[in-house]
C-alpha cells in the first residue's frame, strides 16, 4: 500500500461529465514542500483537476494518493464518508469566491471547523483566529462579518480558514481572479509567506508573473491534457510545445 | 347584536389555536417533507414529492372532507377538531416542504464546498452553514404559508368546528344581519392576520445578518 513515494500522487485521472471528457488520463506527482503552478485557457480542466484532489470532483477513472492514501477510494457510503472527512482535513482549499460564510464572523469563519473536528476549546480557538488572522494580516478585523470586508480582505480570511486546520497541502483555484486588480498583490503576499514557510501548494492561476516568481514547476493544461511542464524559468521563456507558445503569447497580447 | 360578541371572541380564540396546532404540525410536515425531498435515498425523495403533488394537487375541503366524513370507513375516527387540525396541519406541510426546500437549495453551492473541503460531515456543513443561513431565507415565505392556513381555517366550518365563519353562519339565523356577521367574522380575521404579520416581520428583522 505504501510505495507510495511522492507526497501527492495522481495517477491516470480520468474525468468526463456526461460524454464530455474534461481529464484525459492526467498522471502528476508533487513533493513534499513543492509548489506547483496550473496555467491554461479556460475550460482546459484546471479546475476539474484541483477539485479531483480532494475528491470535490470524483475522477471517473484513475487514483489520488496524499502522503500515502488514496484520497478517491471506493467504499461504503458510511466508510467513505469518515474517510473523505479524514482526508479533506489535511488538505486546504481556497476558491476564485472567497466562499466565506456569511453569517460568521471571520473570527468564527476561522474557528468554526476546528472547534467541530478537534474539538478545541473557546480559549483555544480565539488562540487559533488571532493567530491566523494575524498572519494573513486581518487581525483588526476579527469581528467583523464578510459583508463588511473587501474582496481581499475576504480572501485573507477564507486562507486563515483554510490554515487553521493545519493541512499538509493547499489548493488554490484562482485566488485571486475575482479580485480588483489593486487588491491582488495582498492576497499573492500572503501565499508568498506561505511558500517561504514551505508549504506544499497546488496553484491554478491565470497570473503568469505570480506563478513564474513563486512556483518550483509550472504545469500548462489544455483541452485535458498536461501539454507541458517544467520549471517556470523554462516553461515560460522557452516552450517547446507550440500550444504552451500560443497560450503564452495571446495571453501576453491579453495582458497589455 | 352585543350578545353574539362574546361568541365571536370565543370563536376568534378558537380560530387562534387553530391556527397555531395546524402551523406547528404543518412546519413538522414540512421539515421532514423537505428533509425527505432533499434524501439521497431514491424512495424518500419520491414519497416526499408524492406528499407534495397528491396535497396540492386537490382542494384542502376534499382532502378534510376524506379524513373526516371518510375516515370512519377505513378505521380513522376524528372529530371535527382533530380532523380539522391534522387534515390542515397535513396540508400546510405540503406548501412549506416546498418552501423549507427552496430555502435549502438556494444556498450558493460554494457554501456546500467550503464545508466539505474543511472536513465537515453533510450534517455538520447542515446543522452550522446551510440551516442557519436558509433559515433566514424561509422567515418570510413561511410567514405566507402560515398567512394561508389561517384563512384556510375558515374551511373548517364545512366539518363544524365552532371556528369564526361556522360562528357567523350559525348566529345569522337568529340575528338575519348576515352583512354584519360576516363583516365582523372578516375583522376578527383580519386583526388575527396583521398580528400574526407584525410576527413574522419581527422574526425576519431579528434573524438577518448583521
Ligand atoms: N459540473 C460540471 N458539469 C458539466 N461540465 C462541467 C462541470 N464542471 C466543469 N465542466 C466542464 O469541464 C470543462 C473543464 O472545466 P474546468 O472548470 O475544469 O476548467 P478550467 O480550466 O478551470 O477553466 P476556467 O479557467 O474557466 O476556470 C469545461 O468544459 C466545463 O464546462
Ligand atoms: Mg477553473
Amino acid at each position: 500500500m505504501t510505495d507510495q513515494t511522492n507526497f501527492v500522487e495522481i495517477r491516470h485521472a480520468q474525468k468526463s461529465f456526461g460524454t464530455l471528457e474534461v481529464l484525459k488520463d492526467i498522471s502528476l506527482s508533487v513533493e513534499r514542500g513543492q509548489i506547483v503552478g496550473i496555467i491554461g485557457s479556460s475550460g482546459s480542466g484546471k479546475s476539474t483537476l484541483l477539485r479531483a484532489i480532494n475528491d470535490l470532483d470524483p475522477l471517473t477513472g484513475g487514483e489520488v494518493w496524499l502522503d500515502g492514501v488514496q484520497v478517491n477510494q471506493a467504499l461504503s457510503h458510511r466508510q467513505y464518508e469518515k474517510h473523505i472527512n479524514q482526508m479533506r482535513q489535511q488538505v486546504g482549499m481556497v476558491f476564485q469566491h472567497f466562499n466565506l460564510f456569511p453569517h460568521m464572523t471571520a473570527r468564527e469563519n476561522v474557528t468554526m471547523a476546528p472547534k467541530m473536528l478537534k474539538g478545541l476549546s473557546q480559549a483555544e480557538a480565539d488562540k487559533l483566529a488571532e493567530e491566523q488572522l494575524d498572519k494573513v494580516g486581518m487581525l483588526e478585523r476579527i469581528d467583523y462579518y464578510p459583508s463588511q470586508l473587501s474582496g481581499g480582505q475576504k480572501q485573507r480570511v477564507a486562507i486563515a480558514r483554510a490554515l487553521a486546520m493545519k493541512p499538509k497541502l493547499m489548493l488554490f483555484d484562482e485566488a485571486t481572479s475575482a479580485l480588483d486588480p489593486e487588491l491582488v498583490e495582498e492576497v499573492n503576499h500572503v501565499m508568498r509567506k506561505l511558500a517561504e514557510e514551505h508549504m506544499t501548494m497546488i496553484i491554478v492561476t491565470h497570473e503568469m508573473d505570480f506563478a513564474a516568481s513563486v512556483c518550483d514547476r509550472v504545469l500548462f493544461m489544455d483541452q485535458g491534457v498536461v501539454v507541458e511542464e517544467g520549471p517556470p524559468s523554462l516553461l515560460f521563456t522557452n516552450p517547446t510545445q507550440t500550444r504552451t507558445r500560443e497560450f503564452l503569447r495571446k495571453h501576453l497580447e491579453g495582458a497589455k | 347584536m352585543l350578545k353574539v360578541y362574546p361568541f365571536f371572541l370565543e370563536a376568534a380564540w378558537l380560530t387562534v389555536l387553530l391556527s397555531i396546532l395546524t402551523a406547528l404540525l404543518g412546519l413538522t410536515c414540512g421539515a421532514l417533507g423537505a428533509a425527505a425531498r432533499l434524501s439521497r435515498f431514491a424512495l424518500l425523495r419520491f414519497l416526499g414529492a408524492a406528499y407534495v403533488s397528491v396535497i396540492r394537487g386537490t382542494p384542502a375541503l376534499i382532502q378534510l372532507f376524506i379524513l373526516y366524513f371518510g375516515g370512519p370507513q377505513i378505521g380513522i375516527q376524528l372529530d371535527a377538531f382533530e380532523a380539522g387540525v391534522i387534515g390542515l396541519g397535513v396540508n400546510a406541510g405540503a406548501y412549506m416542504t416546498e418552501t423549507i426546500r427552496g430555502a435549502i437549495i438556494s444556498i450558493d453551492k460554494g457554501q456546500r464546498e467550503a464545508s466539505r473541503t474543511l472536513g465537515l460531515s453533510q450534517w455538520q456543513m447542515m446543522y452550522k452553514v446551510v440551516l442557519p443561513q436558509s433559515a433566514r431565507l424561509m422567515v418570510r415565505p413561511l410567514g405566507v404559508n402560515i398567512n394561508a392556513l389561517i384563512k384556510a381555517t375558515a374551511l373548517l366550518a364545512a366539518i363544524s368546528v365552532v371556528e369564526l365563519t361556522y360562528t357567523a353562519q350559525r348566529y345569522i339565523g337568529s340575528t338575519y344581519k348576515p352583512f354584519e356577521m360576516f363583516l365582523l367574522a372578516g375583522v376578527l380575521y383580519m386583526i388575527i392576520i396583521y398580528v400574526t404579520g407584525r410576527g413574522i416581520a419581527w422574526l425576519d428583522r431579528k434573524v438577518q445578518i448583521t
